[in-house]
């Protein structure tokens, strides 16, 4: 290939980036710049004030929907985990018999299962009239039992291939110096696939607390999540209020995800730098 | 093993420490180790020698506990290990992969199975002897790093001071050496197999390399398709391997096939019938292989002159096909009169003295006393 | 010398009894939890689709009913299914010829469908590209490229369509009419919200992440000496991708769409807030049925004929994506 061919094509490519990464972005930048505004309209900078971000302030209804949807969030995160992880061992570990087939059908469907399906069927589960008594019907707990499913499915994919890259020798190696299988699984297992427990909990976590269909349907009057609030006033006159809400959700979220990032990178940088140093040496 | 005891004098009548009877696994539809009978004892080091999948892993996993055998009884001085599971066998193996925890530093990874003891080790007992066995394999300065801030053979020497450091009655190595550079494999044997021999613990160790399981076994058992073929020490297998594939397996070998007729091999292998030892006859009309090693046949310019005694040789004119100069002696590939006969003949490259060694296309004689060849039936 | 002597060979030991293992144990939990959250209720939706519309808390009548005989409930329960909620969708492909029929179901059906396929479509062509480009862009920059495709992912759902709401607003407000009359092409706003157009681009917008990391996933794996092997071997560059990279991709193809398609075909936000009243979709009748209509039994039967018709492609993403290479770093 010439070189003029090759520079078209890298710059080709960096067109082709730039213009997705428009797409994706500048919807969101709309957002955060006309959470600025003063005037009551959200699409149109009527001078600039922070009035958006004290009224978000003092919103109380809001406030107890985040705190809500914080909290379902990391119950039904920490549940997904402790499920999603024993489908994934059993998916990725213990030899097939039978019904495995339905089992990992089970286990990964509720990811690709449209959502509307989903929670009709935990409605009709939690307000059966045999059922109600012992699940005690729509609510804060129904919302969260649906999560974890949810949630769970993820986590166990992202477990399960983390389990499939894992030197099963070292469970093994582990065994065969005396430590019973259950230990094994803490003191081994565990620490091993940590990064994928970490990284499933932080999207069990996100996936809940952006669930909106699930909540919907599964709330009564006492449980309004954050989604549940923002779609019911989406519907009921839009105001630059919940650009501000978008904005703190974004810088948050960024905050997060570079902390994150650059934590997960040092750790490799590290890493790397000890294997040179120990090659050399 | 009783068949084998008789050849092995060195060893008086001692009982097995380790025996292994009628063991099979069976994968799916598989037969990974068929009926497997074997005898190990106190001290010795063991090689299981076979190809990739011959089901030598399988056999070293039955004896650790992490497979379960599908038939057939293991026995670890006088204790059936039937009902034991892994985590409480007397048994420590080394893992082709090292296996060490990433987690962990190299001491925490030699004290983990120490951790593991009940009754309960004092902090001071483990210390002393993690402090002990890093020692053991002059490893002090590194007990703080992490495993992937060792080298290859620093990491192979922290798995097998990890295996040893609960003083397994049987040290299992699996492919101890496989994962090293070639260089440092040759000085790592025989380091391995003196600090076994210090440490006075019995093992067994599997290998795909006929070379490694001699240097480092006092015996070798040939493993093939799930079969133990022979047992014997390096020399025994060597030198009168029990069948074809022990033979063409362990080092190379020239293989005439044929039967027994007037107690001479007549077959198309060879120009002529062959003249073979009378101590080892089968019955006439038997189907046989003869395995010459190439380090047995002869070459020169001229026929060979008549042996002395009542010793026969074998002997046939063939022309160089092709010639592998390896230093200290050289490969001849022969052509046999005509057709595809081969074989080949290592010769010393101090052979040929003052002449000029043969060159390619040259005729020359190749030949062998009859004694030097193996009669295999299977 | 396998073979020793004939001794009787021992048997092997016997495992323990089920309740006694720790594998009994671990397998119980996600066993039990799915079996409760997941397959009971999809039996529930199917008893459900099968019962008569009530007005009544639920609002349904169960097609079991319990017959007493002498105080007690006799067994097996009398099992009468109403099939009307299944004869109201069969009536409309009955009068699927006859011209000015209603068909709210089945049009809302095959918009679903449609749209759904479009998505995937766009996602696929968009995304591919993307993926491509970022699979072989530096080490260094790969990670950053692709936290940036995550990132928006991970803001509200909610709030990047309600983004679109404003961008697409139809009045001289919305965010692209105000740039379009400011550049002087139009002169009257532009009827951009509340129809087909808006949604697929706003289904694209939300969807296309799923469709991207499998791919990603996929392609960063592709061994490049391949595509030069082929380039040496006198291929042109578009023979190459269709020889080799395309069948080498397909398990991320696959995954990607089907992470797209299955979910798209029974969106339900979207549809609600980008295509108003105008866009009939499938997602949305089972939510009408369900809430104002409370017609349950309704709202099940349609959920059960969606389920049947995705399960061909459920079955196909559980086959080719569902395990480890593409889908499992799907997990945005």
């Amino acid at each position: 290939m010439t070189r003029a061919a090759t520079l078209e094509r890298r710059w080709g490519a960096r067109a082709w980036l730039l213009l997705v990464y428009a797409f994706l972005y500048v919807p969101i930048l709309c957002l955060v710049v006309f959470s600025f505004t003063a005037g009551e309209i959200t699409t149109q900078l009527d001078g600039l004030s922070l009035r958006w971000y004290a009224a978000l302030r003092h919103d109380d209804e809001l406030g107890a929907a985040v705190r809500l949807s914080l909290q379902v969030g990391a119950l039904a995160a920490t549940a997904a985990v402790v499920v999603g992880t024993a489908a994934a061992v059993v998916l990725a570990r213990f030899r097939p018999g039978a019904g495995s087939g339905v089992f990992a059908a089970m286990a990964t469907a509720p990811m690709v299962m449209p959502e509307v399906v989903v929670g009709l069927s935990l409605v009709l589960l939690f307000t059966h009239p045999m059922l109600q008594p012992v699940l005690g019907g729509r609510g804060v707990a129904a919302i969260w039992a649906a999560h974890t499913t949810l949630c769970a499915a993820y986590v166990s994919v992202l477990v399960q291939s983390r389990l499939r890259e894992m030197d099963r020798a070292l469970e093994e190696a582990a065994l065969d110096l005396g430590c019973p299988p259950w230990k094994v699984f803490f003191v081994i297992t565990v620490p091993v696939i940590a990064p994928a427990l970490v990284a499933g909990w932080l999207l069990a976590f996100t996936l809940s607390m952006d669930d909106f269909v699930l909540a919907a349907m599964l709330s009564d009057p006492g449980s309004t999540t954050l989604p549940v609030l923002v779609f019911a006033r989406l519907h009921h006159g839009l105001k630059p209020e919940i650009n501000a809400l978008a904005t703190v959700i974004v810088v948050v979220v960024s905050i997060a995800v570079l902390v994150a990032n650059r934590v997960m990178q040092r750790a490799q940088r590290r890493r790397r730098a000890a294997m040179h140093a120990a090659l050399r040496g | 093993m009783s068949a084998r005891a008789d050849s092995a004098p060195h060893f008086p009548a001692e009982p097995d420490y380790l025996r292994i009877e009628g063991i099979s696994k069976r994968f799916d539809d598989a037969l990974a180790v068929d009926n497997v009978t074997l005898g190990v004892r106190r001290r010795e080091i063991f090689a299981l020698l076979g190809s990739s999948g011959c089901g030598k892993s399988t056999l070293l996993r039955m004896i650790a506990g992490l497979e379960r055998p599908t038939a057939g009884r293991i026995v670890l001085d006088g204790e059936d290990l039937a009902e034991v599971p892994a985590f409480r066998r007397p048994t420590n193996m080394m893992f082709q992969s090292y296996a060490l925890f990433p987690h962990m530093s190299v001491a925490g990874n030699v004290a983990f199975g120490l951790r593991q003891e009940r009754p309960r080790l004092t902090r001071e007992q483990i210390d002393a002897r993690v402090a002990e066995m890093l020692e053991l394999v002059q490893l002090q300065r590194y007990a703080a790093r992490k495993p992937h801030e060792l080298s290859g053979g620093q990491q192979q020497r922290v798995a097998l001071a990890r295996s040893l450091a609960k003083e397994p009655k049987l040290l299992l190595l699996d492919e101890p050496l496989a994962a090293l550079d070639k260089k440092i494999r040759q000085h790592t044997q025989l380091e391995l197999v003196s600090l076994i021999r210090r440490v006075g613990v019995t093992c067994i160790l599997v290998t795909h390399d006929q070379e490694e399981a001699m240097t480092m076994a006092s015996r070798i058992g040939v493993m093939s398709e799930g079969v133990l073929l022979q047992v014997g020490t390096p020399d025994e297998i060597y030198e009168h391997p029990s069948c074809r594939f022990t033979a063409e397996f362990i080092g190379e070998t020239n293989l005439f096939h044929g039967r027994l007729e007037d107690g001479r091999l007549n077959g198309s292998d060879f120009p002529a019938p062959l003249a073979i030892a009378a101590e080892a006859m089968p019955a006439p009309g038997t189907e046989v292989w003869l395995s010459v090693r190439p380090e047995r046949v002869v070459l020169g310019r001229q026929p060979p002159a008549a042996v002395n005694g009542n010793v026969s040789i074998n002997a046939a004119q063939g022309e160089v096909d092709e010639i592998a100069y390896l230093g200290s002696h050289s490969v001849y590939h022969l052509r046999l009169g005509g057709g595809g006969r081969r074989m080949i003949a290592s010769v010393p490259s101090a052979h040929w003295g003052e002449a000029s060694a043969p060159a390619r296309g040259e005729r020359v004689w190749a030949w062998w006393l009859a004694p030097d060849g193996v009669v295999l039936t299977r | 010398m396998s073979s020793g002597p004939a001794a009787p060979v021992p048997a092997p030991p016997r495992r323990p009894f089920f309740l006694l293992r720790g594998r009994f144990w671990v397998a119980s939990l996600p066993w039990a939890w799915l079996l409760l959250f997941f397959l009971l209720p999809f039996v529930l939706i199917v008893n459900v689709s099968l019962s008569t519309p009530d007005l009544a808390v639920p609002p349904y009548v169960s097609p079991f009913s319990q017959p007493q005989a002498e105080g007690r409930p006799v067994f097996p329960p009398a099992f009468n299914p109403d099939l009307g909620s299944y004869r109201r969708l069969g009536d409309e492909v009955a009068d699927l010829a006859r011209p000015g029929a209603e068909l709210q179901y089945l049009r809302a059906f095959g918009n679903s469908l449609l749209l759904a396929a479009l998505t995937t479509l766009c996602c696929l062509l968009v995304g591919y590209p993307f993926a491509w480009h970022i699979a072989r862009s530096a080490e260094g920059t790969r990670n950053t490229l692709l936290m940036l495709v995550m990132l928006p992912f991970w803001t509200s759902f909610l709030l990047r369509v309600y983004a679109w709401m404003g961008l697409l607003d139809s009045s001289e407000s919305g965010l692209i009419n105000q740039a379009l009359l400011a550049l002087g092409l139009i002169d009257a706003p532009l009827q951009l919200l509340y129809n087909s157009g808006a949604v697929l681009i706003g289904m694209v917008y939300s969807y296309l992440p799923f469709m991207v990391l499998p791919l990603y996933a996929n392609l960063v794996k592709l061994d490049m000496r391949l595509l030069e092997a082929a380039r040496d071997l006198g291929a042109r560059p578009w023979t190459a991708f269709v020889s080799i990279t395309l069948p080498l991709s397909w398990r991320g193809i696959v995954a990607g769409s089907m992470m797209v398609f299955i979910p798209a075909v029974g969106e339900f936000v979207i549809p609600d807030l980008l295509g108003g009243g105008g866009v009939l979709m499938i997602g949305r009748r089972i939510w009408d049925d369900f809430g104002p209509n409370q017609d349950w039994p309704m709202a099940a039967a349609v959920a059960v004929v969606m389920v049947l018709l995705l399960i061909v492609p459920i079955m196909v993403f559980h086959r080719h994506g569902g395990r480890g290479d593409g889908a499992g770093e799907a997990g945005p």
